[in-house]
This record gives structure tokens, C-alpha cells and sequence, in this order.
């Protein structure tokens, strides 16, 4: 039964919040709820962010192994900030209302990602190994172009955009916690609206124009989606490579569905279980210096392996 | 063409002497003690350093390929700079007085055993799908460079970290690059049985049937790719692209007969790292921008351009 794995999932994440809220806390009451909960509040969103951003994104690319990280989204992202930096200003950033600088952040990687992704993604089926690998090498082309303009700018102006090149779970930006958990929310209950038209699209581009959608318009506004989504976690967090890629396939094995009302809510769930029970225990439990992002990427990363290797011996 | 190339690479050598911080003209050498001793003390030595680590990173990105069969990997992009990388943050670690011979052999085994390791997953590849060696080769990278970063964040090592991932050659001076010697002496090694490794290209059936000996020369690539490897990450640190966008070029120009492309190889890396530095030199001077980081954005256009310029069919 999936409905009540779901369930379960749930049950967990409430248990796993209660823990990071409660565990080890001394002194005042007010003060550690207040402090807690806007962490966990933010890694709740990123959570959620990330995870249906790429579940979405391997949807209309019709492969497991695809994630908006790894295909260089966020690093275009944070390419977008500095050079906003750059050609402004440092002053003129910070003078800018956070709507603002946000819309023209997000306005600029959802035209880039529709250029790039749109005409990638529709030569993806025929080439996918190509593809994958544009991605990353535009993934390190982006960061290599954000190094070299870090360093053309002012050491001062600097610090504004070295906080968002890393990611980081332990110190997200809780000034931006009320228009991000909106914007997460306005991008989630879209993809929502789209889970059974996406059970369709997952079948394949030529069924689902046979099936009746309209595959060219639908692709688009789930791109859209998904660049909304990928700003929002990497404005938060920072930007984390395989961490969807792992969220995705637990819960493609966990629900072992291909419906989309069940998987969207499963990876959300999963998600957010991953980030606040991995930053309790590395927090609080094993007391360690390293970042929560550190370990998952390496977990992330042999996920890929796996995959990859199972998926060459069938 | 050849002629135009040596006479190319020459000119950049003589320029890199004369750009930096210090303005110093070729008259002032001879009139000016000071200027001599800067000559011989900084720049003469950065310049060799440049010209040796373009050069083995080449040609050690040459070899990477034969082994494993596959025009897209370099050792930067299958876990071996990140596995030296390793070998030397726990030679740090466990042995911090060893003197940096025993350091550098430390990051040499762990660059071996990174790289055998890669060499077995991708023997488990399917070799109908060339493409996904250096997929996997990039996330076996970064899953070791994510090991890193972890060990060095538990032990305050990261800025060290730092500075053998990002390559730059700000630092070098007369008496700290002299190590590089080994690895141009490794790549020279190399081209002396360049042939083997033409062979060991082909496959290993064909190479066992040619009566070569396909374990041995194997190992002795392998060995070659990770001295070149740790002693480049030590020394200056990690270039991204370098060993894959020239062999790349050279063997589109020239062919597969490594015995006469190598020596153009390595020519051709220690000419395009020798720009990058060059570049990030005169760019925003009198500040630097590390050669890593311009090498990674000039490499990433070049390799884009062989992924989608390259002839349907070639892998």
C-alpha cells in the first residue's frame, strides 16, 4: 500500500522535526523554539524545493540519472548573483528590495535554463550520455566563470556573493525564510496541478501528444517550475549537486510507483527526513565540524554509481 | 605549421619572463643585478614550472586515454588528482614532521590505487555507450573530492585542501618547483614506449595477440599517470582539462601514432597552460587570477566544442 508508506514517511519527518527541535537544548525555551524553528523551517523548504524540482525534471527528460544540479542549474544561479554584483555594485545589490533582486535573479536563469535545457532536453532522448555531459561541463564552465569574476571584483563587495557560492544547511539565510517558503509553495501546488498530465508525460513524448497533451506547452511550464524552485533552494542553501539525484531514487524504491500525486509528496517527505535527521545527528549527535551538504553529496554520489553501474549490467 | 608552433611557444616563454608585478625589461637584465636575481629567483622558475606541468599533464592525459580506451577522461576528471589529493591530506594528517618525499609517495600509491579502481569500473561499462566513462569518471571524482573536503573539514585542514585543488603558480619560486623535474622526467619516460601505449589503445586482445605484455604495460601507464598526477597536485595543484582538450586537438591534427604526436602534445599543453597563466597574469594586474580558473573556463568551451564539433561515429 503506498498510501499508508506515505503515511509512514510523514510520521518519521514529524518525529525526525521533533528531535532536531528538542534534543540537547538548554536554557531558554523561547529562544531555542524561535532559533530552531527557523531552521528547520528552511531546510524544510529546501527540502521540498529540491526534491520536486528533480523529480520533475527527470519526468520531462524521461531519465533517472538527470538532475537540474547536475546539469548545472544551480551554478548558473549563483553565475547570476555575482554578475548582478559585478555590474551593479555590491551598494547597488543591497539597495535593491530583496522582491526585486530576486525576480531579476530568477527571470534571468528561467531564460537561460529555457535556451539551454529547452534545446538539450529535446535532443535528450536520442543522445543522453551527451547530454548529461554538457551539463556538467557547463556545470564547471559556470563555476569556473563565477571564480573569475569573484576575483575581479571588490574583496567587499566579495563577501556579498561568497555566501552563496557554498552550500550550507547549518546557516541558511533565515531573512529570506518568508518570500521563499511562498514562492516554494506557488512552485509545489503548480507541480501538483500537473501530477497526472506528468504520470503521461513520463510516458514518452510521442504518447503523450497521442494521449492529448500538449507536450511543448506543458514541458515549458514545468521548466519554468522547476527554475523557480531550483532559485528558491539555491538562494537558501547554496548549491548542492547529487542531493536530488539521492532523494529521487529513494523514493522511486520506496513507493515503487510511477504515479506522481504519490512520488511528489513521498521525495518532499523523504527529503526533508534526510536533512533534518542528517543535521541532527551531525549536529548534535556525533558533534561534527563537517557540513551536513559534505556527506550527502558523497552519498549522492556513489547513488549515482550504482545506478549507473546496475543500469549498464541490464 | 610545426615551425609556426615551436616559434609560437617560444614567444609565450619569453613573455611569461616579462610580465608581472615588477616591470623589468630585457635591457634592464643586463644593466640591473636586481632585475637578474628576480629573473632567476621568480620568473625563469615559474616559467619552467608552467611549461613542465602543461607539458606531463598533457602526456599523462594521453596515457589516461589509451588505458581506458576512451577519448573523454583525463586524470583530473577520473578521481586521480582527487585521489592524491587524499593520500597527501592523510600524510598531513598521521605524519606531520615526514619530510615531502614520503608525502609525495604517499599521494603517488593513493593516485595508483584511485586510478585502478577507476580502471575496474570502467572495464564493467558496456563500450557501446563511450560517453558514460566520463560521467562516471567526473562523479567518482567529486565523490572522492567530497571524502576529502570531509577528512580536511574534521581536522581545520581545508585551507591546505584548498590549495591543491585550485591550480596556481603565484607561489612558485626557485627551490619549490623543482619536484616538476620528476614528472617531465616521467613524461619523457613516456614517450619512449609511446608505441606500447598506441597498441594498448587497441584493445587487449589485440595487444596480447601483437605479443605485447598488456598487464605490464598498463601498469607502468598507470604508474606514469600518478607520479605526473601527485607531484603536480603538490606542487601547484590541480588544472582541470589539461591532459583532456590537448591530446584531444593533437590527435585530430596528427593521428593516433603517439610516437610522433606525443612530443607535439606536450608541446601543445605547456603552450595553452603557459596563455592561461599568462592571462590571468596581465588580467587584472597587478593581481592574479590561479590558472585553474581561467584553464577551466577555456577548457570547458574547448571540450564543449570537441563533444558537439567532433564527426558522428568517433568516440
Amino acid at each position: 500500500m503506498p498510501e499508508r508508506r506515505l503515511a509512514w514517511l510523514a510520521l518519521a519527518l514529524v518525529g525526525a522535526c521533533a528531535l532536531f527541535m528538542t534534543l540537547g537544548a538548554r536554557g531558554n525555551w523561547d529562544f531555542v523554539l524561535a532559533f530552531r524553528g527557523a531552521k528547520l523551517a528552511a531546510l524544510l523548504i529546501v527540502g521540498a524545493a529540491i526534491a520536486v524540482s528533480t523529480i520533475l525534471f527527470q519526468t520531462i527528460s524521461g531519465n533517472r540519472i538527470l538532475t537540474p544540479s547536475i546539469m548545472g542549474f544551480d551554478a548558473l544561479f549563483v553565475l547570476f548573483q555575482t554578475l548582478l554584483v559585478f555590474a551593479i555594485g555590491g551598494f547597488g545589490v543591497a539597495q535593491l528590495s530583496q522582491g526585486l533582486r530576486f525576480a531579476m535573479e530568477f527571470s534571468l536563469l528561467l531564460g537561460a535554463a529555457v535556451l539551454l535545457f529547452g534545446t538539450l532536453l529535446s535532443r535528450a532522448r536520442h543522445d543522453m550520455h551527451r547530454t548529461v555531459l554538457t551539463g556538467i561541463i557547463f556545470g564547471v564552465l559556470f563555476h569556473s566563470l563565477t571564480a573569475f569574476i569573484q576575483r575581479l571584483i571588490d574583496p567587499n563587495e566579495f563577501a556579498i556573493v561568497q555566501v552563496n557560492s557554498f552550500a550550507r544547511f547549518n546557516a541558511v539565510e533565515t531573512d529570506l525564510l518568508g518570500i521563499s517558503a511562498l514562492l516554494c509553495a506557488i512552485g509545489i501546488a503548480a507541480a501538483w496541478r500537473y501530477r497526472h498530465r506528468l504520470d503521461v508525460i513520463a510516458l514518452g513524448r510521442d504518447q503523450a501528444i497521442s494521449l492529448g497533451v500538449d507536450h511543448r506547452r506543458a514541458v515549458f511550464a514545468i521548466l519554468m517550475i522547476v527554475a523557480l524552485l531550483v532559485s528558491v533552494s539555491t538562494a537558501l542553501a547554496g548549491p548542492v549537486t547529487f542531493f536530488g539525484l539521492l532523494v529521487s531514487s529513494l523514493a522511486h524504491s520506496a513507493m515503487k510507483t510511477h504515479r506522481h500525486a504519490l512520488l511528489l509528496p513521498a521525495a518532499a517527505l523523504i527529503s526533508g527526513i534526510v536533512l533534518v535527521a542528517g543535521q541532527t545527528v551531525t549536529e548534535r549527535i556525533l558533534a561534527l565540524a563537517t557540513p551536513l551538504s559534505v556527506s550527502v553529496e558523497f552519498l549522492g554520489g556513489l547513488v549515482f554509481l550504482l545506478l549507473v553501474l546496475k543500469g549498464s549490467q541490464r | 605549421m610545426k615551425i609556426a608552433a615551436v616559434a609560437a611557444l617560444l614567444a609565450l616563454a619569453v613573455a611569461s619572463l616579462f610580465v608581472g608585478v615588477i616591470d623589468v625589461g630585457p635591457a634592464a637584465l643586463l644593466r640591473d643585478p636586481e632585475a637578474a636575481r628576480l629573473m632567476a629567483i621568480s620568473r625563469l622558475p615559474r616559467t619552467l614550472a608552467v611549461l613542465l606541468t602543461g607539458a606531463s599533464m598533457a602526456v599523462a592525459g594521453v596515457i589516461m586515454q589509451m588505458l581506458a580506451r576512451n577519448r573523454f577522461i583525463e586524470p583530473t576528471t577520473a578521481g586521480t588528482g582527487q585521489s592524491a589529493a587524499l593520500g597527501i591530506l592523510l600524510a598531513t594528517l598521521f605524519m606531520p614532521s615526514a619530510p615531502l618525499a614520503l608525502k609525495m609517495l604517499a599521494a603517488s600509491l593513493t593516485a595508483l590505487a584511485g586510478s585502478v579502481l577507476f580502471l575496474a569500473i570502467v572495464r564493467r561499462l558496456p563500450v557501446t555507450q563511450p560517453l558514460l566513462v566520463p560521467l562516471v569518471g567526473l562523479v567518482y571524482g567529486s565523490v572522492i573530492g567530497a571524502g576529502v573536503t570531509f577528512v580536511a573539514y574534521q581536522a581545520d585542514l581545508l585551507q591546505y585542501v584548498g590549495v591543491w585543488m585550485n591550480g596556481e603558480f603565484s607561489g612558485v619560486l626557485l627551490g619549490r618547483y623543482e619536484l616538476l623535474w620528476v614528472s617531465g622526467i616521467a613524461a619523457l619516460a613516456a614517450w619512449f614506449v609511446a608505441d606500447r601505449f598506441s597498441i594498448v589503445g587497441l584493445g587487449r586482445d589485440v595487444s596480447v595477440s601483437l605479443g605485447l605484455n598488456y598487464a605490464r604495460t598498463v601498469a607502468a601507464g598507470l604508474l606514469m599517470v600518478s607520479v605526473i598526477t601527485a607531484l603536480t597536485v603538490v606542487t601547484v595543484g590541480m588544472i582541470p582539462f589539461v591532459g583532456l582538450v590537448v591530446p584531444n586537438i593533437a590527435s585530430r591534427l596528427l593521428g593516433d601514432n603517439l610516437r610522433a604526436s606525443l612530443p607535439w602534445t606536450a608541446a601543445g599543453g605547456a603552450g595553452l597552460v603557459l596563455l592561461c597563466d599568462i592571462i590571468g597574469r596581465v588580467i587584472r594586474h597587478p593581481y592574479e587570477i590561479p590558472v585553474g580558473t581561467v584553464f577551466g573556463v577555456v577548457g570547458a568551451v574547448l571540450f564543449l566544442w570537441l563533444l558537439y564539433a567532433r564527426k558522428p561515429g568517433h568516440a
